[in-house]
C-alpha cells in the first residue's frame, strides 16, 4: 500500500517529485519492500566482511533459511492481525501448547481435548498417515483456538491485548495439563514428520528443488501475463511491456540464482551430493504464496485492509467486520500449528518451554516489515523479509560470538529505528529518516563491535 | 448545463405515490427521545432539505432510513410498498444510498476499491475482479470528475473534491433512487460546491429523490424543493421553498413555529439569538 502524500504541491521540485510518485504507484513496485532488499544485502555484506567471509558461504545461508522459517510463518498472519488494529500475543503460548499436542499423538497415540484423552494405539507406531493427522489435528485446534480468542474480540469485545496476553498465560499453563504427562518433554516425533524440521540430510535433493524452482517462476511469469491480460481485456493501458518483461526475467533469475546458490551449492558433508532447498524453506515459500494471494486477491483481504484503514466505513459498506476479524485470529491459530510442527521436528522433541518469546519475534518481524499499529498498513512478504532480516542479525552476531543479552539489544535497536523511519517517512521528514537511520545503525554497530570477545 | 439555481418545482399532487415515505419514526437512546414520532417524505426528482439545530434528530432519522440504526417503531415505504431496513445492505438493496458527511472512505484503499467497497466485483475464481472495478470507475469519473485521472493513489492523498467525487460515484454506480447526502458541501471550496450543485441538479432530471441534510440555510436555499424543520426530536413542519423566506425557516429552527405561528417580536429576536 503507498504512503501518505499530502495534497498540495508548489513548485517545480514537488511536481518532479509527484510523477516519480506516480511513477512507482502505477507500476506496483513497493518502495519499502527495495528498501528492506537493500538492508538486508548491507546486513549480509557487513557481516561478511566482520567474520571474514564466514556468513555469505551457502552453508550459512542455508541454515538462515531454515531458521527463519518458524517465525515467518506466524508473521504472515501477525500482519492481518495488526492490520485491523488489534495484536495477538499467545502465538508462542499457542505454538508450545499445540506442539506438544501433536507430539502426544506421535509419541503416545493420544489425542487430547479439554481434559479428554483419546488414545489410538496404532498412531505410536510409523504409518504414512502418522504426520498428517498429526499436523491436521494441530491446525484444527489451532483454528478453533484462534477462532475462540477472535470471536473473544469481535463480538464480546473485550480488547484484543487483554484476550491473547490471557491466552499468553492459559495456553502456555495448560501444556501441563494435557494428556497426563505433566509437562514431561516429548520424544522423539514420527520419521516423516521430522522431515519437517529441516535437517539437511532429510530436504529436497537436487530434482526436487528444480521442480520447485520452475514452479516457482511459472507462477510468476504467468501471473504477470495473466493480469497483463486482465487489463487490456477491460480496456485499461497495461503496465509498460519493458516493466512486466523485466519483473518476469528479473524475477525468474532472482529466484534461479538464490536457490542454485544456497540450496545446490551447499553439499551435505556426510553424502557430498547437494542438499536442496529444506522442506520447512517450502512451506514459507507455499504459506507466503497463499498468504499474499489472500491478502491481495480475495475479498476477505480487501475487508481486513478496509476495516484496518476505516472501521466505520467498512461497517457502512455492509461488511461483516466482525467475522473478519474472527477470522484472522483462526487463521493465526492454524499458521501457529504449522510453526509449531516446524519446530517440534527439528528439535525432535516437546517440550513446555517450546515457542517461549516468540509472539516478540514474530509482531517484530511484521513491524520491521513494514506493519503498521495504525492499522491498514503491512505486506505479508514485507514481514517475511522482517523475519529474514531479524534471524540474519542473530545468525551474523553469533557467528561473531557475540552473547545472547547483546543480540537482543542490537534486535531492540534496529526494530525501534525501523519504526522510526516508517513514521518519518509518512509526514515526508526526509532528514529526520535519514538521521533515524545513521543513529540506528551507529548504535547497533557500536554494540556489535563491543559486544565481540 | 443549466445554472445552479434549482428550479422551482410545484408541490407534488397528491395522486402521485411518494418516492420515499417515513410515517411516525421513533428512535430513543435510553430515555433520551432522539426521534419522536416523525413522518415525511419525498418524491421523484425532488430535493427535500432536512434542517435544525444540533441534537434536532435529523442524522438518528436518516441513519433510519440508510440502516445505520434501524427504527424502533414507524413504517418505511418505498414507492408505496413498507420494507424493513436493519443495515445497510438493506437500505442499499432498496436503491438508497448515503453520502456520508466524513465520506466513510477507507483512506488507504483507492478509488476503485472505494466505490465497490462492501461489493467487490470477483472473477469466477471467486478473486477480486480488480481490473473490472477500475474499469467501471474509470468509466464513472469521465462522468463526474474528468480531471480526476490517477486513480491508483490512495484515496488519502487526494483532495477534498476529489473525495467527495469518489463518494458520490459510489452512490451513483449502484443506481441509487433514493439518496442521502449528509452535509456534502461542508468541506468543499467554492468550485466544488458548484460542482455539486450540479451534479444535484443532474441527478433530479434523472429521477432521484435527494434526501439533504445540511446545517447552512444558504445552501439550503439554493439546492433544496422543500424544507422540513425538526426541533429536539420533532418535526416542525415541512414547507416549500418557493413558498417561505430564510428568516421563515430560521424561526422554525429556533423557536420551533411554521410561518403562521410566529409573531413579530419571535422575528425580530432572531437575529439576537443568532443562528443555530
Amino acid at each position: 500500500m503507498t504512503e501518505a502524500v499530502p495534497a498540495v504541491h508548489t513548485g517545480r521540485g514537488e511536481e518532479t517529485s509527484r510523477r516519480w510518485r506516480d511513477f512507482v504507484t502505477n507500476s506496483g513496485i513497493d518502495t519499502r519492500l527495495l528498501g528492506m532488499i537493500l538492508a538486508l544485502a548491507v546486513i549480509w555484506i557487513g557481516f561478511d566482511v566482520m567474520s571474514s567471509g564466514k556468513f555469505i558461504t551457502s552453508r550459512n545461508l542455508w541454515n538462515l533459511s531454515v531458521q527463519s522459517v518458524s517465525i515467518g510463518v506466524m508473521a504472515t498472519g501477525m500482519v492481518l492481525i495488526i492490520v485491523t488494529r488489534n495484536i495477538d500475543l499467545s502465538v508462542g503460548s499457542l505454538l508450545g501448547f499445540l506442539g506438544y499436542n501433536m507430539a502426544l499423538i506421535q509419541t503416545q497415540g493420544k489425542i487430547s481435548i479439554l481434559g479428554l484423552n483419546l488414545t489410538i494405539d496404532s498412531l505410536k507406531e510409523h504409518h504414512w498417515y502418522t504426520w498428517i493427522l498429526a499436523l491436521a489435528v494441530g491446525m484444527l485446534l489451532g483454528a478453533l483456538i484462534g477462532l475462540l480468542q477472535g470471536s473473544l474480540v469481535a463480538y464480546v469485545g473485550v480488547p484484543a491485548f487483554i484476550v491473547t496476553l490471557g491466552g499468553f498465560l492459559a495456553w502456555r499453563g495448560l501444556i501441563f495439563r494435557t494428556g497426563g504427562t505433566k509437562g514431561q518433554t516429548l520424544s522423539p516425533m514420527d520419521s516423516t514428520f521430522q522431515y519437517l524440521g529441516g535437517a539437511p540430510e532429510r530436504s529436497l535433493g537436487v530434482a526436487k528443488t528444480w521442480v520447485v524452482v520452475i514452479v516457482v517462476c511459472a507462477g510468476l511469469v504467468s501471473s504477470i501475463v495473466l493480469a497483463r491480460r486482465r487489463r487490456i481485456r477491460h480496456g485499461l493501458d497495461p503496465r509498460a511491456k519493458a516493466m512486466d518483461v523485466g519483473f518476469a526475467v528479473g524475477g525468474s533469475i532472482a529466484v534461479f540464482l538464490g536457490v542454485w546458490l544456497i540450496a545446490i551449492k551447499y553439499k551435505s558433508p556426510s553424502t557430498g551430493k547437494s542438499v536442496g532447498l529444506a522442506y520447512p524453506v517450502l512451506i514459507l515459500i507455499v504459506v507466503t504464496m497463499l498468504m499474499t494471494y489472500l491478502a491481495r486477491r480475495r475479498r476477505f483481504g480487501r475487508y481486513v485492509y478496509a476495516y484496518g484503514g476505516n472501521p466505520e466505513a467498512a461497517e457502512l459498506g455492509g461488511i461483516n467486520t466482525r467475522r473478519t476479524i474472527a477470522s484472522t485470529y483462526a487463521l493465526m491459530g492454524m499458521l501457529c500449528a504449522v510453526s509449531a510442527a516446524i519446530q517440534t521436528a527439528r528439535l525432535n522433541s516437546a517440550t513446555t518451554n517450546l515457542g517461549v518469546q516468540n509472539e516478540l519475534d514474530v509482531i517484530a518481524a511484521a513491524v520491521i516489515g513494514g506493519t503498521s499499529f495504525s492499522g491498514g498498513v503491512g505486506t505479508i512478504p514485507g514481514a517475511v523479509l522482517g523475519a529474514v532480516v531479524m534471524q540474519s542479525l542473530r545468525s551474523g552476531m553469533s557467528l561473531l560470538n557475540i552473547d545472547s543479552p547483546s543480540q537482543d539489544i542490537v534486535v531492540g535497536v534496529v526494530l525501534v529505528t525501523a519504526v522510526a523511519i516508517d513514521a518519518l517517512l509518512r509526514v515526508r521528514n526526509r532528514r529526520g529518516m535519514l538521521g533515524a537511520l545513521a543513529g540506528g545503525v551507529l548504535v547497533a554497530a557500536w554494540v556489535i563491535q563491543t559486544g565481540r570477545p | 448545463m443549466s445554472d445552479s439555481t434549482s428550479q422551482e418545482t410545484p408541490a407534488p399532487s397528491a395522486a402521485e405515490v411518494p418516492l420515499c415515505e417515513m410515517r411516525n419514526i421513533k428512535v430513543a437512546f435510553g430515555g433520551l427521545h432522539a426521534v419522536d414520532g416523525v413522518s415525511i417524505d419525498l418524491y421523484p426528482g425532488e430535493v427535500v432539505a432536512l434542517v435544525g439545530g444540533n441534537g434536532a434528530g435529523k442524522s438518528t432519522l436518516v441513519h433510519t432510513l440508510s440502516g445505520a440504526h434501524p427504527a424502533d417503531s414507524g413504517v418505511i415505504l418505498i414507492n408505496g410498498q413498507p420494507v424493513v431496513i436493519n443495515n445497510p445492505r438493506d437500505a442499499r438493496a432498496h436503491g438508497i444510498e448515503v453520502i456520508y458527511q466524513k465520506l466513510a472512505l477507507a483512506d488507504n484503499i483507492d478509488a476503485a476499491g472505494n466505490v465497490f467497497l462492501g461489493r467487490e466485483l470477483v472473477t469466477r475464481t471467486g478473486s477480486l475482479d480488480d481490473e473490472g472495478m477500475d474499469s467501471a470507475t474509470r468509466k464513472l469519473m469521465q462522468r463526474l470528475n474528468p480531471r480526476f485521472r490517477n486513480l491508483k493513489t490512495a484515496v488519502r492523498s487526494l483532495s477534498g473534491g476529489q473525495r467527495q467525487s469518489v463518494a458520490i460515484a459510489r452512490a451513483v454506480h449502484f443506481n441509487a433512487r433514493i439518496l442521502i447526502m449528509d452535509e456534502p458541501t461542508a468541506a468543499l471550496g467554492p468550485a466544488e460546491t458548484s460542482q455539486v450543485s450540479e451534479l444535484i441538479t443532474q441527478l433530479k432530471a434523472e429521477g432521484i429523490g435527494i434526501f439533504l441534510i445540511s446545517h447552512d440555510i444558504h445552501d439550503v436555499f439554493d439546492l433544496a424543493d422543500r424544507i422540513s424543520v425538526m426541533l429536539q426530536g420533532k418535526l416542525v413542519g415541512t414547507v416549500n421553498k418557493a413558498d417561505v423566506t430564510k428568516d421563515e425557516v430560521l424561526a422554525m429552527i429556533i423557536v420551533g413555529k411554521m410561518p403562521a405561528d410566529v409573531s413579530s417580536e419571535e422575528m425580530a429576536g432572531l437575529h439576537g439569538s443568532g443562528p443555530s
